[in-house]
């Protein structure tokens, strides 16, 4: 099968900033994906890149096995939910019904109906007055209806109230329930995104730190703790992604792929939100299995 | 995506037709009157009779007096000018930049539509708008203001209305097909510079001040020359002297001037009173010219064996200025809008 999203050496440099250096992925089809890093680190710019608005400076991108946005069908076959959920101000909710159904040959009508009905939304309503989930709905309508294979969302849960943002998930896992479709999205809310994502991709100062399947993630990493002891005893194998020590004890967070059989760890299972801000607030290590950059004293 | 360029466009679409009937139905009320006088003066067999001077005159006069006629004239004709640069500013500048400052652009760039044709779709709609409402327009105040124009293009015709005739600049860039030439270089105008700035209001801004010095520059410094001038070599009639300058005292600069004799209609470019050697003449203003009669002072300078040279254009390469300026003005247009879509492959947007 082929990747949604497939990108080698990707970067992006603007004037004066590199907003995505050396990224190299390749997503497998059929999972929802969350993108998560600190603000500025490049979650953006990847999605930018992805859709074709923007181009990439250095390195290639191929989203579903094309070049993005290079043909109508090539673009027919991403959905995508821009950072704030740009709609007409001007138009009507059935504009926008329309806007799709004209502007995309695989529109599907019924979905993009049902949708709005189940919404409650007024069709004779302008965009420009409806609320905010009000209105990433609408956006995210739009995106579902033209049926694609993959669906980019850029913080679509950002700005909205607790209750908007639980039916904008539920929306969301209505549209995967069916299968066969992968989503993206980007998103500082971990939380959200534990609850519906099975890959996750970690982005820190315009880099990749982190890219996998949820699952495998939790498997490989372990949070440890155990008596101060010589990093250089600690197994050869080990990724160590975070430590903090006190006096007498060490904590770190591990990957490895092997189990971990010294009785001197208390091993513990890393929840995924903290998996992610382990990543997010570390620098990143030279290589594997040495000492890391910084350490945090307890 | 014509249905979105549609709806997009459709209230401005909408006013600028309403506003085209209004002045199509004040044009053809007072149009009819216009009509009924210049039927009635005789003007339009006049040559036939030889009588030019007189009915023309008379014709002019009747417009000057009739308050309707004199100020719809010249606000047509004010109308027609400022119809593109009002296209480029309200239609061409915000085309793009509403979408760039609203971030629209990339729910319109998402669908299955490529940018391409994105663009091409919204230029060619809303420029043949902009050039059918200028052709239009041109259309209309051609025919209401014929009557007048034709009159002017008689030698006496010029009475009542100053001297003008119609490749007069603001006379010419409001007749014919030029008018749309403007509109569409306006609209493209107006569309490049919104795509570079991205805000609107800067946009419409830098849109009025280029297309003006774009105007001015085309009238005033390339029109003249778009076809080679003719030059008119004639004595110089002392009698027909019709100015003089010259400075305070005996030995000072003086110039003189006589009338034109040049067909009627023609644009004259310069009219220049040569020495017998061949330079411009300057003087010296003789004593006889301060202390005599005009009478020796007019003598005076008929014994100078000056000569006028006039530079112009005549009345009949009229059609050949306006296709020429109307093909400038489109292929400008055409350039700024493959500047756009080069902008627009790009992706400078996001």
């Amino acid at each position: 099968m082929t990747a949604v999203l497939e990108s080698r050496g990707l970067g992006k440099r603007y004037r004066q900033r590199q907003a995505l250096a050396d990224c190299t992925l390749s997503v497998p089809a059929g999972h929802v994906v969350g993108l998560v890093g600190p603000n500025g680190a490049g979650k953006t710019t990847l999605l930018n890149l992805a859709t074709g608005l923007l181009a990439p400076t250095t390195g290639t991108i191929e989203i579903l096995g094309g070049v993005p946005a290079a043909s109508p069908a090539q673009l027919a076959r991403v959905g995508f939910v821009a950072q704030d959920a740009p709609t007409y101000a001007g138009l009507s909710v059935a504009d926008h019904l329309r806007l799709g159904a004209h502007m995309n040959p695989g529109w599907d009508a019924a979905v993009a109906r049902g949708r709005i009905d189940r919404l409650g939304l007024d069709y004779a309503q302008r965009a420009g007055k409806l609320s905010g989930g009000q209105r990433a709905q609408l956006a995210l309508t739009l995106a579902i209806a033209k049926r694609p294979e993959l669906l980019i969302l850029d913080e679509p849960i950002a700005s909205l109230d607790p209750l908007a943002r639980r039916e904008f998930l539920q929306s969301l896992m209505e549209f995967t329930a069916g299968g066969g479709v992968s989503v993206i999205m980007s998103s500082h809310l971990m939380a959200d995104l534990e609850r519906v994502c099975d890959y996750l991709i970690v982005l820190v100062a315009s880099r990749v730190r982190l890219a996998g399947e949820v699952e495998d993630l939790l498997a490989t990493h372990h949070l440890l703790t155990g008596p101060r002891r010589d990093p250089a005893s600690w197994p050869a194998g080990w990724q160590i992604i975070s430590v903090s020590h006190t006096d007498r004890q060490t904590t770190l967070l591990v990957r490895t792929a092997s189990p971990i059989d010294d009785p001197a760890w208390a091993v513990e299972e890393v929840g995924l939100e903290d998996l992610a801000l382990a990543y997010m607030s570390h620098a990143p290590d030279p290589a594997p299995g040495s000492a890391p950059a910084l350490e945090v004293q307890r | 995506m014509i249905w979105l360029t549609w709806r997009q466009f459709r209230a401005q679409a909408i006013v600028v037709a309403g506003a085209l009937a209004v002045i199509a139905v004040a044009l053809a009320v007072t149009g009819a009157h216009l009509a009924h006088l210049y039927d009635s003066s005789g003007v339009a067999a006049c040559q036939a009779r030889g009588d030019c001077g007189t009915v023309a005159s008379t014709f002019m006069n009747e417009v000057k007096a009739n308050l309707t006629d004199k100020s719809l004239y010249q606000a047509s004709a004010v109308l027609l000018s400022v119809v593109p640069v009002l296209i480029g500013v309200f239609w061409g500048a915000p085309l793009i930049t509403r979408e760039i400052e609203a971030g629209t652009f990339r729910l319109a760039w998402n669908q299955s539509v490529t940018r391409t044709r994105w663009l091409a779709v919204k230029l060619g709609l809303i420029g043949l708008a902009a050039m059918a409402t200028a052709g239009l327009l041109s259309l209309m105040i051609g025919w209401w203001a014929s009557p007048v124009d034709h009159a002017l293009a008689l030698p006496q015709g010029r009475n009542g209305l100053g001297d003008i005739n119609r490749f007069t600049p603001l006379l010419f860039g409001a007749r014919g097909i030029t008018p749309i030439g403007y509109a569409a270089f306006a609209f493209a105008l107006g569309v490049t510079l919104g795509v570079f700035i991205r805000r609107t209001v800067p946009a419409m801004a830098a849109t009025l001040a280029v297309f003006t010095a774009a105007l001015v520059t085309m009238a005033f410094w390339v029109r003249p020359h778009l076809i080679t001038p003719l030059r008119a070599v004639s004595p110089f009639s002392a009698a027909g002297l019709n100015q003089m300058t010259t400075g305070s005292a005996p030995g000072s600069p003086m110039t003189v001037t006589d009338s034109v004799h040049v067909p009627a209609g023609a644009w004259v470019l310069a009219n220049q009173t040569i020495t017998p050697a061949g330079h411009v003449f300057s003087g010296p203003a003789p004593q006889v010219c301060f202390t005599g009669t005009t009478q020796a002072c007019t003598a005076y300078v008929g014994r100078l064996h000056l000569r006028q040279l006039v530079t112009y254009q005549p009345a009949s390469r009229y059609w050949a200025f306006q296709g020429y300026e109307t093909a400038i003005f489109l292929a400008l247009a055409l350039a700024l809008a493959g500047a756009c879509f080069w902008w627009v492959r790009r992706r400078r947007l996001a």
